[in-house]
C-alpha cells in the first residue's frame, strides 16, 4: 500500500474533492474544495478522475514524504514548492521516487493550492464523498485538518484520463486559470430590498477580504450596505457564493461550508464560474462585484466547462 | 430564453412564488414573503399550511427525483432548488415543479416522531435562562415551565449538520438573538431566538440565548438515521437534574 507521511502540516491543509450534494435537508452543506477548477485541473495531471480526492492546502503549504513511487502534481497558487531541493512548478505533474519530500512554504500568489496524488487520497466516505467539513468535524481525514505525523493511504481510483509521468497546463490555458479579483454576480433573491443608492455602493466599492474569513464564509470589509428596507426576514435556504448583508452592513459571500438556510438578505449571487476565484482569495485582498445577467452567467460557465473537459488543456 | 421576475409573477398556481437564487439554484416560496417581510411581520408567523407545502414537495422531489437536480434546502415556507446550470435551466425546472404542485396534495407525509428531549435548564448548562426570565419579567422556574410546556413542530434543519428550527416558542418567552453571538456554543446547548428554539447539534459559533443543555447527541454520523429529528416531528423538552444529566451523558457515550 503506497502512503504519504505528513512531515508538516502547513497552516491548514484538509483532504478536498468535490464535496456531498443532497444533504441539505439534514442540516448539512456540501463542503468540498474552495477552488475545486484547480483541484480538477491537478487531478486531469496525474491522470485521476476529475473529483478524486487531493489536499487542499491553504496560505501556508506543508511537507510530504512518499515512500513509494507516484505521480503528483500541484495546482492553484504558486506556494514555493520544491521536490528533494529542486523547484517543482505549480500547474505540473512530476514522477516521485520512495523517500522524496515535497515541500510547500507560504503561498506567492492565492490562498490554496492543491496535491494532486495519482490514485487519489484514500479516506473513508462519509455520505458519499472524501471532503472534511471542518465545522462539523465530519469527512476527510478523521474530520480535521492534517497535523504533523498523520499518514495518508493513497487510493487506487482510476481516471477517464491518459496518466503521464510528467505534465504540465497549456500556457494558453493559463489565463483562463488567473483567479478574478472582480467577480461577476447576478441579483440575488431580496436584491429589490436594497435601495438604488445602497446597490450603487455595492457595485461601485472595493471591499476587502477579511482576516476572520474561511471555508464558511467570506467575510467582507469596506463601504456598509444600507440595511434593507425591513430588517429581519423569514430564513430560508441559501445558495453557494450569495452575498448576504447582516445587520452590519458588511457583506458576508457564502462558501463551501456555508450554513444551508439563514435570515440575512442576499443582495447578490456570485456567478457559477467565479465560485473557484474565491476560493484563492486572501485576507486583505482587493475586491469589487460587477452585475451579470443570467444567460450571462450560464455561457460563461459553458465556456468554462469547455475549455476544463479540452484534450489541449494539458501538455505532456 | 429570458427568466424575468416580471414573466413569473403572471403565472398563477396556487400561492407559489419562484425567485432566483443564483445562476444555480431557484427558490420556490409557499407565501408572498417579500410582501410579509416589508409589512414587517414578525419572522415566525409561518401558516401552518405553507410549511406543509413545503413537506409535501420536498417529499415528492424525494420520491420522484428531478434529473439535473443538487441539493435541496427547506426552511419554514420556503425551498431553495440547487441545479447543474448545465442540465436544467430556471424556467424548465420552474414548469417542472408546478407539474409537481399540481400532484402535491395527494403526497402521504411520513408519519411525525414524537420526541422527548431531556435538557438541564440553567446554571453553567443555560447561562442566559436568568437574563431571559428578568427580560421577560419572570422566574427562572416559569421560564423553564413555560420553554418546557409545549409541542414544538420541526420545521426544518438546517443552519448546521441535525440543527433543527423548531417552534413555536411561546410569546411571553420569545427573546431576541443576542446582540453579540458567542464564539463557540456547546453541543447540545438549547436556545431560543425570538420565537423559535433549537438544540446545537455540534460545537459552533451562535447567538441563540442559552436555556439549557441536552446529554442526547443530536447529529449521530455513524447511525443510519443520523439526524435525531426529521422534517416534521414533534418535539418535547423534559426538565431533567444535573445528576440525570450526568448519568445520560454517560450512558450516550
Amino acid at each position: 500500500m503506497s502512503l504519504i507521511e505528513v512531515r508538516a502540516p502547513g497552516l491548514l491543509t484538509t483532504v478536498q474533492d468535490f464535496g456531498r450534494e443532497g444533504f441539505g435537508p439534514m442540516g448539512v452543506s456540501a463542503s468540498g474544495a474552495a477552488d475545486p477548477v484547480a483541484l480538477r485541473v491537478g487531478n486531469r495531471l496525474v491522470g485521476n478522475a476529475e473529483g478524486a480526492a487531493g489536499l487542499e492546502m491553504t496560505l501556508i503549504g506543508g511537507s510530504f514524504l512518499f515512500r513509494e513511487r507516484t505521480v503528483v502534481a500541484l495546482a492553484g497558487s504558486d506556494f514555493g514548492a520544491t521536490l528533494d531541493d529542486k523547484r517543482f512548478e505549480v500547474w505540473s505533474s512530476i514522477e516521485v521516487q520512495p523517500g522524496q519530500t515535497l515541500r510547500m512554504g507560504p503561498t506567492r500568489s492565492g490562498a490554496r493550492c492543491y496535491l494532486c496524488v495519482r490514485g487519489g487520497i484514500d479516506v473513508k466516505l462519509f455520505l458519499g464523498s472524501a471532503s472534511t467539513h471542518l465545522l462539523s468535524g465530519l469527512g476527510g481525514f478523521e474530520g480535521r485538518a492534517l497535523r504533523k505525523g498523520d499518514v495518508l493511504k493513497i487510493g487506487s481510483a482510476g481516471g477517464t484520463f491518459r496518466t503521464f509521468r510528467k505534465a504540465s497546463v497549456a500556457a494558453k490555458a493559463m489565463a483562463c486559470l488567473a483567479p478574478r479579483k472582480i467577480l461577476r454576480v447576478t441579483a440575488g433573491p431580496q436584491s429589490d430590498w436594497f435601495s438604488p443608492e445602497s446597490q450603487k455602493a455595492f457595485y461601485t466599492g472595493s471591499y476587502f477580504v477579511a482576516e476572520e474569513s474561511n471555508r464558511m464564509g467570506l467575510r467582507l470589509e469596506g463601504a456598509a450596505i444600507a440595511a434593507a428596507s425591513s430588517g429581519e426576514m423569514i430564513s430560508e435556504g441559501v445558495s453557494l457564493g450569495g452575498v448576504q448583508i447582516p445587520a452590519s452592513g458588511l457583506p458576508i459571500i457564502l462558501f463551501v461550508e456555508q450554513q444551508t438556510t439563514g435570515g440575512y438578505p442576499k443582495i447578490a449571487n456570485v456567478i457559477s464560474a467565479d465560485l473557484a476565484s474565491l476560493g484563492q482569495l486572501k485576507p486583505r485582498d482587493e475586491i469589487r462585484f460587477v452585475p451579470a445577467e443570467l444567460e450571462t452567467a450560464r455561457t460563461l460557465l459553458a465556456e468554462q466547462e469547455k475549455w476544463l473537459a479540452s484534450k489541449e488543456l494539458i501538455l505532456a | 430564453m429570458g427568466y424575468t421576475f416580471a414573466a413569473m409573477g403572471t403565472s398563477a398556481s396556487g400561492r407559489a412564488h419562484f425567485r432566483i437564487a443564483s445562476d444555480q439554484a431557484l427558490i420556490v416560496y409557499f407565501d408572498a414573503p417579500a410582501k410579509k417581510s416589508r409589512s414587517k411581520a414578525p419572522p415566525l408567523q409561518i401558516a401552518a399550511e405553507s410549511h406543509e407545502q413545503v413537506r409535501r414537495l420536498l417529499r415528492l422531489m424525494e420520491l420522484e427525483p428531478i434529473p439535473g437536480l443538487r441539493n435541496l434546502h427547506p426552511a419554514y415556507c420556503s425551498l431553495l432548488i440547487k441545479f447543474d446550470a448545465m442540465k436544467l435551466r430556471h424556467a424548465e425546472l420552474e414548469e417542472i415543479l408546478r407539474g409537481y404542485m399540481g400532484r402535491m396534495k395527494k403526497v402521504e407525509l411520513p408519519e411525525p416522531q414524537v420526541v422527548e428531549i431531556p435538557v438541564c435548564y440553567g446554571g453553567e448548562f443555560g447561562p442566559d435562562l436568568k437574563d431571559v426570565a428578568e427580560l421577560r419579567g419572570m422566574t427562572d422556574a416559569a421560564a423553564i415551565e413555560l420553554h418546557s410546556s409545549r409541542t414544538y413542530l420541526v420545521y426544518f434543519l438546517g443552519f448546521a449538520p441535525g440543527f433543527a428550527y423548531l417552534g413555536d416558542v411561546p410569546e411571553q418567552l420569545a427573546t431576541p438573538r443576542l446582540t453579540t453571538p458567542r464564539r463557540s456554543v456547546p453541543a447540545g446547548s438549547v436556545g431560543i431566538a425570538g420565537r423559535q428554539t433549537g438544540v446545537y447539534p455540534i460545537s459552533t459559533p451562535g447567538g441563540w440565548r442559552l436555556l439549557g443543555r441536552t446529554p442526547v447527541a443530536m447529529f449521530r454520523p455513524e447511525k443510519a438515521e443520523m439526524s435525531l429529528l426529521r422534517i416534521g416531528d414533534r418535539v418535547r423538552f423534559v426538565p431533567i437534574s444535573p445528576e440525570k444529566f450526568a448519568k445520560l451523558k454517560l450512558e450516550n457515550a
